[in-house]
């Protein structure tokens, strides 16, 4: 019964996020979207994720993003469009965001109609903190120090982007 | 409805019951030692020795008029202190504050002294703390002024500096105590080496403490880290433009975050509710005592020391506290692989 409740909230939330004039609460709505992973994740049995998946994405991430909304002081979305032309027609941004989602309506369509081979999920083995630990850091070390490159890379590179002309 | 559920719901209603205590208690103990140590009397008027000063300031918050700014977002600025307030409320519920009791023999089997179990205890604090950053950026900007912009933009970048340095502080402990259940890492510092020293992880991480009240200090945007709601600099930061009920509940968010940040403190570093001549089941005399140490240690730090300047505050917070929590880290995990070998 939790598992409707928290997949309804964050797919409303999601389609919600699109369809807000004001960027901020676009930002808001995508942190509860989160909020509601975190609790599906919680059913899964999989606690350390949903906890992670807070602390990390809705609560680091979403933090810069909801900085730069604010900062830019984004403007609210103005709708100038000839509403009786269908979308699809439409030119520019608004045909490629139609093809899209018309694109995405028919493979949520082919996904739901498959059938679920429901493989044997293992489940406390793999999600436990020492489990996860373990893997991360034997299986999956390359990745994991790819990644804190990748980090790296991105810091460094706001650094220098961040910094005036003509100062050491 | 089994008497242990419904000593845990009374628990849980407790707990609540005493948090907003905890704020008031905190208000006088905040102003009445601010007074000692500038050596003169605070409050004394209204009732004994100026006890009742909270009833007096709460009845006064509470017929304040609640204004709102025309250009503010209504709703923005609604949801700001709740969500302040909602947070500081939740990253108590899974600390613990005592060992199982059964009450003195009316509910048959062990009632835990923790609103949740949960066996990532720790984690959990740490993602409320990250979510209450929220209730902050939100106030600032929805209240459609200078001074909130920058104090709510400000303080949201120091806590979100200052997370790292705290997490990497709880790290060094989960190292040591090989869980991040508060429960069990708590279970792991009883006893005592040579008979009198206790087995605080105080005694293991001295350095990891301090990392971790320093960084507590400015997540929860106290003195010396109190740049952003400066009454001198910044008229009053994130939190200008709320009067009466809203503001009383930002308040009350931050003197929580003290609580829970003390009473975390007091899980990890003081060994929790285990101490000396007293049974187990009445340890929650000593978690009380050390929570109020550690709250008095935060009273005094901001009477005493001067405030840092932001700049000054963000370098520290990065460049001094992370490479030594980091290091820290370093340091424990090597001790722990050496020692255990």
């Amino acid at each position: 019964m939790l598992f409707y409740v928290f997949g309804a909230i964050a797919i409303v939330t999601s389609l919600l996020v699109i369809g807000q004039r004001n960027p901020v609460y676009s930002v808001l709505l995508l942190i509860a979207s989160f909020g509601a992973l975190s609790g599906l994740y919680v059913l899964l049995d999989a606690p350390f994720a949903a906890v992670i998946q807070i602390i990390v994405y809705a609560g680091a991430i979403m933090v810069l993003f909801l900085f730069v909304v604010m900062l830019l002081n984004a403007p609210h979305e103005d709708t100038e469009y000839d509403e009786r032309v269908h979308p699809l027609l439409r030119p520019g941004p608004m045909r490629f965001g139609a093809a899209l989602a018309v694109a995405l309506i028919v493979e949520l369509g082919w996904a739901l109609t498959r059938r679920a081979d429901a493989g044997a999920f293992p489940s406390a083995s793999v999600s436990s903190v020492d489990a996860i630990g373990r893997s991360l850091f034997t299986d999956y070390a390359f990745q994991f120090e790819v990644t804190s490159i990748l980090i790296l890379v991105a810091m460094v590179g706001a650094v220098v982007l961040a910094r005036r002309e003509g100062q050491g | 409805m089994t008497p242990l559920l419904v000593a845990q719901i009374v628990l849980t209603l407790f707990v609540f019951f005493m948090l907003l205590n905890s704020a008031a208690i905190m208000v006088y103990v905040e102003r009445k030692v601010a007074a000692l140590l500038q050596q003169r009397l605070g409050p004394y008027l209204v009732g004994p020795k100026g006890l009742l000063q909270p009833l007096a300031d709460v009845i006064k918050l509470m017929f304040k008029e609640e204004l709102r700014p025309k250009a503010a977002d209504a709703f923005l600025f609604a949801l700001a202190p709740i969500i302040s307030a909602t947070c500081a409320f939740a990253a108590f519920s899974v600390v613990p504050f005592g060992a199982d009791t059964t009450l003195f023999g009316w509910i048959p089997a062990a009632l835990r002294l923790q609103v949740a179990e949960v066996n990532v205890a720790i984690l959990v604090v740490f993602a409320i703390a990250s979510m209450s950053v929220y209730g902050i950026v939100l106030a600032g900007w929805s209240s459609n002024s200078k001074y909130s912009l920058l104090g709510g933009l400000r303080s949201s970048a120091q806590m979100i500096s200052y997370e790292l340095s705290y997490g990497l502080a709880l790290a060094g402990v989960l190292v040591i105590g090989n869980s991040l259940s508060l429960r069990e890492l708590v279970d792991g510092q009883a006893g005592t080496w040579f008979g009198f020293v206790p087995r605080w992880y105080l005694f293991l991480q001295p350095v990891g403490f301090l990392i971790y009240m320093i960084a507590g200090i400015a997540e929860t945007n106290r003195a010396p880290f109190d740049f952003p709601e400066a009454e001198q600099e910044l008229v009053a930061g994130y939190h200008t433009e709320y009067s009466s009920m809203s503001f009383a509940m930002f308040f009350l968010a931050e003197y929580i975050n003290m609580v829970t940040v003390s009473a975390v403190a007091t899980d990890l570093f003081l060994g929790g509710w285990h101490g000396p001549f007293l049974p187990e089941s009445l340890g929650w005399i000593w978690f009380l005592l050390k929570v109020s140490a550690i709250l008095f240690f935060y009273v005094w730090m901001r009477w005493t020391l001067p405030r840092y300047r932001y700049d000054q505050l963000m370098a520290f917070g990065w460049k001094v506290l992370l490479p030594l929590a980091v290091v820290n880290l370093l340091v424990t995990a090597a001790g722990v692989l050496y020692f255990s070998a």
